[in-house]
């Protein structure tokens, strides 16, 4: 089996994140690393592989620097990696980047598609059903378990008002949440394996893509403005010598909420 | 006025205030149009009429709910195709939100997701980076999706008399592929609805096991709110996931958050970093929480938060 693994390398939400002057996520300014989210879909296809047999390719779209997120699902144990960077692709928003990843899918031939339940930048989750739905695939999203069983996948999903169990045919799109698994750290042998792995990088006429088509002057929305929200105040802070709770009622009633 | 197609939130009728604030936002751009999908009109009626429905399509077949958010997806597209809308307003969850995506590729149009305010020319703001910015953006491309979130605005009333129209929607194979097999209803608490709730408990670590979330819930209940939990608390098993706020969980922005035992890591504050009043309560004087709280108490939760419950009560009379 064959299994592409979609991982976004995203600003690291610990540092200072910022916007650029043309309003695009700042990707040059700012430490960045493989989505955290995006490690549970890369966990859980090195889980597939060890439990049966199968090639764990990982895929991104990104600018210079996004090997950095490869580089870290090969240390995990991924075989394989692709990176599509095209200077076209800045500013591409989702449509573009599901259209982008569904191209490279489809060139991969893989069986089984791996995603992130949302970027951690971002934070649509949106692009795994847009991956889908280029694609004609099933889409089985936001698993919280996932069992891969002959030609079948079926999951667990926490929705909204039930607890549901979702089941579709390969080849198939699948997103994972944090609840579904345990990310491995890359262990001293498989950074060393890394070591020899090479990342592919692609181009957008490699995968019959025109830059008009996606970056930026090519988004279905634009963003007009950022602006940046003044800090929280920080406000009233007491230590608690028994009177807390009377001072907290105070407060709670000064504001009306009793 | 131009017709603006709004997904009913719900739950076999009842509405959600989540809709009703969709309802509220659409009217400033054009004439709401509900699409009731499921079973429970009847009982959804007059809450849709009372903001300002203009016309109802209430599709209703058995084998909708047999698929995942592909069949929201065909009848959407193909209301879209027949009434030419200004935009489609859908609840920015995230079922919701990957109906809006596949609906944006479909009709080759612009999806903006996590709104928190839609104008009357359809521009929107969202919160960005855990909420220290606020990003302005318009669809530009087909007709417009907008996926909204639970709070951008009070609901208003405008009652209405609205032409409902049944609508059958045709599955085709394709949108038959992720089937569900079995669905369990999550266990109904009796508070309010985590995501629009006016005031949210949470509790974290801190709690300091399953039983320790009892003075969370005695708080929240004599607010009259709900309950969250830190990822923390989720994942030591002491609180369902469904109750989770930051990140990977629940965005919230009530009137009111009370944390308690919770230190405030920046993907737990994703998720409630835009609530109107922040209350704290946590050993640590130096935990990241009391940074952004209104009103923070160092001290034991365990001490803190009885008190509290008795001292409101007691001036509850
Ligand atoms: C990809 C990813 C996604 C995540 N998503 C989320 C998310 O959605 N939501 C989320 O919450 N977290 C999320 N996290 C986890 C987050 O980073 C923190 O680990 C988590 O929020 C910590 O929970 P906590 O504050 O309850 O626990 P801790 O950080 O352990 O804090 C417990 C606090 O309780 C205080 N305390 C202890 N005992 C008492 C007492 N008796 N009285 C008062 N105070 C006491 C301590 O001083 C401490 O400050 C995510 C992490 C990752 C990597
Ligand atoms: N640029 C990208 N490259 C590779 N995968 C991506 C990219 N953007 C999004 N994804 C995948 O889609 C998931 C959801 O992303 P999003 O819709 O942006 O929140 C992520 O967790 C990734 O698995």
């Amino acid at each position: 089996m064959k299994i592409a693994v979609c991982v976004k390398y995203v600003p690291d939400a610990a540092a200072d994140r910022s916007f650029s002057a043309d309003h695009t996520t700042d990707r040059v300014g700012s430490i960045g690393i493989l989505s955290e989210l995006d490690e549970y879909a890369v966990e859980e296809a090195l889980k597939i592989r060890e439990a049966g047999d199968a090639e764990v390719i990982v895929l991104t779209m990104g600018p210079d620097g996004a090997e950095t997120a490869l580089k870290k699902a090969l240390q995990m144990g991924a075989d394989r990696a692709v990176h599509v960077s095209d200077p076209g692709l800045h500013g591409a928003d989702a449509p573009a980047t599901s259209l982008v990843l569904a191209n490279a899918i489809s060139r991969l031939e893989v069986d089984l598609v791996l995603c992130g339940m949302a970027s951690t930048d971002a934070i649509m989750g949106v692009v795994p059903a847009m991956i889908a739905e280029r694609l004609g695939l099933p889409q089985v999203t936001l698993a919280a378990e996932l069992t891969v069983d002959g030609g079948a996948v079926r999951i667990r999903r926490d929705g909204e008002d039930a607890v549901e169990e979702i089941e579709a045919s390969l080849p198939a799109v699948v997103s994972v949440t944090d609840q579904i698994n345990e990310p491995r750290y890359p262990s001293f042998k498989g950074i060393m394996a890394a070591k020899k792995k090479t990342v592919e990088t692609w181009s957008l006429s490699d995968l019959d893509v025109v830059p008009d088509q996606v970056g930026l002057g090519a988004a279905w929305s634009a963003v007009t403005e950022v602006t940046r929200r003044p800090p929280r105040s920080k406000g009233t802070v007491v230590t608690d010598d028994g009177t807390g709770a009377a001072q907290l009622a105070d407060f709670l009633a000064a504001n009306r909420f009793v | 006025m131009a017709e603006i197609l709004v997904l009913v939130d719900h739950l076999d009728g009842a509405v959600r205030k989540f809709t009703t604030e969709m309802l509220t936002l659409a009217r400033r751009a054009g004439e709401p149009s509900a699409v009731f999908v499921g079973s429970g009109y009847d009982a959804a009626a007059e809450t849709l009429a009372q903001f300002g429905a203009a016309k109802v399509y209430v599709a209703d077949a058995p084998d909708l709910s047999e698929y995942l958010v592909t069949p929201k997806v065909e009848l959407l597209a193909s209301l879209i195709a027949r009434t030419q809308p200004a935009a489609v307003l859908v609840p920015s969850t995230l079922e919701a939100k990957e109906i809006a995506a596949r609906l944006a590729i479909r009709t080759g149009s612009g999806l903006i997701t996590d709104a928190i305010d839609v104008s009357a020319e359809l521009g929107t703001q969202q919160s960005a980076f855990a909420g220290s910015y606020v990003v302005d953006a318009k669809v530009t491309t087909g007709t417009p999706i907008i996926a909204v979130k639970a709070n951008a605005v009070t609901p208003e009333t405008a009652p209405s008399t609205p032409a409902v129209e049944a609508v059958a929607v045709d599955l085709p194979d394709s949108a038959k592929q992720a089937r569900v097999v079995s669905r369990s209803p999550r266990k109904q608490t009796g508070r309010p609805d985590l995501s629009e709730a006016s005031v949210v408990v949470s509790g974290g670590r801190g709690v300091g096991g399953p039983e320790g979330f009892r003075v969370v819930e005695e708080l929240a209940d004599a607010l009259g709110g709900a309950v969250g939990a830190s990822r923390a608390a989720v994942d030591s098993g002491w609180y369902p996931h469904a109750s989770q706020v930051g990140q990977t969980g629940k965005t919230v922005s009530p009137q009111l958050y009370v944390a308690a035992g919770i230190s405030g890591a920046i993907q737990h504050r994703a998720g409630m970093q835009t609530s109107k009043t922040i209350i704290a309560i946590n050993k640590d004087g130096e935990a990241p929480i009391f940074e952004m709280a209104d009103f923070g108490v160092v001290g034991d939760l365990h001490q803190v938060l009885p008190a509290l419950v008795a001292e409101i009560n007691r001036r509850k009379g």
